[in-house]
């Protein structure tokens, strides 16, 4: 920083203060730092398990709940977040394997999308959430909805950290953790009800259709740059925060949508780091002759 | 005391009887080559053993008493081995999250863990594995990762299902010799599934042969013959040696190869 030009640190310094001075903007960074955090942290856990697809039709299940709760008159954030756990409950007791079917998780990932247009259909004048709900609003986010946010984060967080352990051996060697005593079938039922939990939140900062950017993008980037476990947890997390602020900040000098600066900046950190992992693999096998053992 | 100890035994999966009252015993120490045609029940045994697959009937003593889930007594290396192919995770991770896996809370281990691992590492000639990505690892590397992996903690029983299969020639003679090494000077017990003979002919003490819900526990000239592997088969088989090997055939066919072959076509379904 001291390097830096003494005049260009003062234009920086004062536009971004300029940024601060909203209070929309303090409480679009606050709720999208809580959100990113726990999307890279959950995230992590769900690329891993290679069941990102299960997380993106959590979400659109979601958007039936959103819509649903309208018709019904409560907040979307309930109905989202009760239709995203119940599913995901339900997706984990129906075993492992179903979690994983691609073609049974884009049926209902389907549906879900159909009933949301249903019950918007019969509830018109919640149709201007719709986008809102679909694409995200975090510039409309207010000091109750940061306090969900926040509670939500800590319960989240909490059952991710009490399940961490077995989920982690379950994850990666199924046949072992059932032998040594792990139980499967629970152990991956409440990770999805984790998953349900934090794609509920991220929904409210980037929206039902762009979970992806913060739940897989960072965790999916972090795991290209690092193959250590807590190093590959704290660069998701910091990966997903950067990207959610950056975006924030891009959005308030460009005027683009600040979801579209977060899908930008999350497609764009996961293939610079496919690249230089690409990069780096090439430049290591290069000196080395393969000798067998 | 045997370590294992079948008294007519009946195993059933998905209500058919795998193995039928079956009894044969297991003494400390012996490395137990298991084979047998697929779905004549290895799998399933060591489920059994694993305390995962209650006998249906007869008396099941794994170190004399009944077996219990999660018996840290016993190493298991698991047939079917969903490793991810492009998790970038390291070995040592990798490892570790199978030190008391199954507790609850956020994975930790101490200084202590640390040594045990790095000294099994070593131990398989493995130690370079551990800060690498299992996706930038060969079939051989990972599989002595886990074989690493199944060594931790000292066990007194090792299970190892097919250990050798995806491996090239060269990789399952170290594979056999690491084991016979690491138990030998253990005295650890082993069962050791594997669809060829002749890799194991000089590594094992007795031949477990399993087929047609039987099994036939002896030596390798007591188990190893025409009549006995008839029954086990349920057809006529003859036993050919020739320079030191041994083969199995059918009608004229090598019955053990053409599982082998069978397997990589369609992979198992036991």
């Amino acid at each position: 920083m001291s390097s830096m030009p003494r005049t260009s640190t003062i234009t920086i310094t004062g536009t971004i203060t300029d940024m601060f001075q909203y209070e929309f903007m303090n409480n679009a960074f606050a709720a999208a730092g809580i959100v990113a955090v726990v999307s890279g942290l959950v995230g992590y856990f769900l690329v891993m398990r290679g069941q990102t697809f299960a997380g993106h039709a959590l979400s659109h299940i979601g958007f039936a709940g959103a819509t649903g709760a309208g018709l019904i008159g409560l907040a979307p954030i309930w109905g989202l977040i009760g239709f995203t756990l119940a599913a995901g409950i339900v997706m984990g007791l129906l075993s492992e394997r179903i979690s994983n079917r691609d073609v049974a998780i884009g049926i209902v990932l389907a549906l879900a999308l159909g009933f949301g247009l249903l019950f918007l259909h019969y509830y018109t004048a919640f149709a201007s959430q719709a986008a809102a709900l679909l694409f995200g609003n975090v510039l409309a986010v207010d000091r109750a909805t940061i306090a969900v946010l926040a509670v939500l984060a800590v319960i989240t967080l909490l059952a991710l950290c009490a399940i961490m352990r077995p989920l982690i051996f379950a994850s990666l060697q199924p046949e072992l953790a059932e032998a040594k005593g792990v139980p499967l079938r629970f152990v991956s039922t409440a990770f999805l009800a984790v998953v349900a939990l934090a794609v509920s939140q991220c929904a409210q900062i980037v929206g039902v259709l762009l979970v992806f950017t913060l739940m897989v993008g960072p965790p999916a980037a972090a795991q290209r740059i690092t193959s250590g476990l807590w190093s590959g947890l704290s660069v998701a997390a910091a990966l997903a925060l950067a990207e959610a602020w950056l975006g924030l900040t891009l959005a308030f000098y460009s005027d683009w949508p600040v979801s579209f600066c977060i899908a930008m900046l999350s497609a764009g950190g996961y293939f610079a780091a496919l690249g230089a992992s690409s990069w780096r693999g090439r430049h290591a096998h290069a000196g080395v002759i393969e000798t067998p053992a | 005391m045997n370590v294992v100890e079948l008294d007519r035994v009946t195993l059933r999966v998905g209500g058919r009887d795998v193995l039928k009252e079956v009894s044969f015993s297991i003494r400390p120490g012996e490395f137990i080559g298991v084979l047998g045609p697929n779905g004549s029940g290895k799998t399933t045994l060591m489920r059994a053993i694993l305390g995962l697959l209650p006998p249906s009937s007869g008396q099941l003593r794994v170190f004399g008493r009944a077996p219990k889930r999660g018996d840290a007594a016993i190493g298991y290396l698991p047939q079917v081995r969903t490793v991810l192919p492009d998790l970038a995770l390291r070995g040592l991770d990798f490892i570790a999250s199978s030190l008391n896996g199954e507790r609850w809370g956020v994975p930790s281990f101490s200084r202590a863990d640390r040594r045990m691992i790095d000294e099994t590492l070593a131990l398989v000639g493995a130690r370079d594995l551990a800060q690498r990505p299992l996706s930038a690892m060969s079939g051989g590397e990972r599989q002595r990762l886990l074989l690493a992996q199944a060594l931790i903690g000292r066990p007194q029983l090792l299970l190892l299902d097919e250990p050798l299969i995806s491996l090239d020639a060269h990789h399952q003679e170290v594979a056999i010799a690491v084991v016979r090494k690491v138990c030998r000077e253990r005295g650890i017990t082993v069962l050791f599934t594997a669809h060829e003979l002749n890799q194991l002919l000089v590594t094992l003490d007795r031949v477990l042969y399993l087929g047609n819900r039987q099994a036939a526990l002896g030596t390798v000239d007591e188990v190893i013959t025409a009549p006995v592997l008839s029954r086990l088969y349920g057809t006529d088989i003859q036993v050919v040696h020739t320079q030191g090997h041994i083969f199995v055939m059918s009608r004229g066919h090598d019955v053990e190869h053409a599982a082998h072959q069978h397997d990589h076509d369609h992979g198992h379904h036991h």
